[in-house]
């Protein structure tokens, strides 16, 4: 069974049926106790950081706790910039600080628009379990305006103006910044990818 | 590289696309769910299913409609056409659209648009607006077209985009069904005009006309319907021939 968590920002219908098509079983918890029970966790989202804040401490401390026990975890979106330590988004909000460093607003110009929205390329840095069998250059979809920096934990590095981490890796816990549940077979591979991992 | 989009439209009535289609080897060629599968399997970026009537009756042939395509398809889903409300739009979302398309309710109640955009992000909401030019302005033209206002267009997508909408869906009125291609100075004055992304409708007649509004019109994204559903132009075709021209495309 996988946890996917809901804190009300944005809707979780193409994520449930994203990972129902690859095979999950997915729960939405009611409360942090039921993550007891989880086999893996995935925390989706869309929009501003500072709707993480919506995850109190008993949350961050069931996520924290499942992450200890070997609970692979998985961050969509909002919840890949959440592994991060925070985000000038919402600069009093704190990530999970499972990765180091802090998510900025990705740098517009002519012809570049903010929000980055659509499809663009993966390219991989080193090799990982998230984007195994799924060839670089594959396009997946986007729609976000801040963005994780480049560090030793990216898997997946895209481009828009300046290079940021659309893919993150360390044990046990994963990040994708673009919509594995929409991005076609690409995206739905992502998916099984990690519950490969469970 | 950011790709430009391709996004397929389907005018759904009562549960079947209108406009016709004669694709080979769909069983139903007016099944929106087969049809959004073939485009999804040639490489289509989005699907846009627009309620053509949004009458009570179809409304519930909606969701049913956008519930089987949702099923088919693992790519962005927008609907449109005759959403006033919350919970229209909540009827939308919960069926299994991504994104939906306001028109004549954001001009009339703008404040939908910050609600919906509260409510499901901004990535969510889609303004559409329809513009004709008059005496050289384009002016905001809403009731599917029918009935004028003294708004501007740029000015329009300037106080949406203001108020959270995510992305504008700009339809030239005086293109539309026209096949000459799309309005490209109006795109372009809008798309210069705000920073979300604009999508460009009305007007493609031929694949040339798509190189077009993205280089002339500065569009990020283009819509069309019955140069698709006609089979005429396969949307691998038309994403090769704009990879020639150095337009970045999903293929």
């Amino acid at each position: 069974m996988i946890a996917l968590i809901d804190y009300g920002a944005g809707n979780l219908t193409s994520v449930r049926k994203a990972l129902a098509a690859v095979g999950a079983e997915v729960h939405i918890p009611g409360s942090p106790s039921e993550l007891d029970d989880a086999l893996g966790v995935i925390v989706p989202g869309v929009g501003n950081f500072l709707s993480t804040s919506a995850l109190g401490d008993e949350w961050r401390e069931g996520i924290l706790q499942a992450v200890g026990r070997g609970s692979p975890l998985l961050g969509i979106c909002l919840g890949l910039q959440w592994l991060f330590e925070g985000s000038t988004e919402a600069p009093a909000c704190h990530g999970l600080a499972l990765m180091s460093g802090q998510c900025e607003r990705l740098e517009g110009g002519d012809d570049l628009k903010i929000p980055h929205v659509g499809w663009n390329a993966l390219q991989f840095p080193r090799e990982s379990r998230l984007f195994e069998g799924i060839p670089e250059g594959s396009q997946v979809y986007f729609t976000h305006s801040y963005a994780a920096p480049v560090t030793n934990d990216a898997i997946a590095v895209t481009t828009h103006g300046t290079p940021f981490a659309s893919g993150v890796e360390r044990g046990q816990v994963f990040g994708v910044q673009f919509h594995p549940e929409k991005s076609g077979d690409v995206g739905l591979r992502v998916l099984k990818n990690f519950l490969d991992a469970v | 590289m950011l790709s430009k989009r391709i996004i397929a439209c389907l005018d759904v009535r009562n549960g079947q696309v209108v406009k016709g289609v004669n694709f080979e080897g769909l069983r139903n060629a007016g099944d929106p769910a087969e049809l959004a599968a073939r485009y999804n399997v040639e490489g289509i970026d989005e699907v846009v299913i627009l309620d053509v009537t949004a009458t009570l009756e179809s409304r519930r042939a909606l969701a049913d409609t956008i519930s089987a395509v949702a099923k088919r398809i693992f790519i962005p889903l927008t609907v449109g056409g005759g959403i006033r409300s919350e919970d229209d739009a909540a009827a939308a979302v919960d069926a299994g659209a991504d994104k939906v398309s306001l028109n004549t309710a954001a001009l009339t109640n703008p404040g939908l648009i910050s609600t919906l955009a509260a409510r499901y992000g901004s990535q969510a909401v889609i303004v559409a607006i329809d513009a004709k030019w008059v005496e050289g302005r384009a002016l905001v033209y809403v009731r599917s077209g029918q009935q004028g206002t003294a708004r501007e267009a740029v000015e329009w997508a300037r106080e949406a985009a203001d108020r959270g909408a995510g992305e504008i869906l700009l339809t030239s009125i005086d293109r539309d069904g026209t096949r000459q291609g799309f309005d490209c100075p109006l795109t372009a004055a809008v798309s210069t005009a705000v920073s979300i992304p604009v999508i460009a409708s009305g007007g493609a007649g031929s694949l040339e006309d798509f190189s077009e509004v993205f280089r002339d019109g500065r569009a990020d994204a283009a819509l069309a319907a019955s140069i698709f559903h006609f089979s005429e132009h396969s949307v691998r075709t038309l994403k090769e021939l704009l990879r020639s021209h150095n337009i970045p495309v999903r293929l």
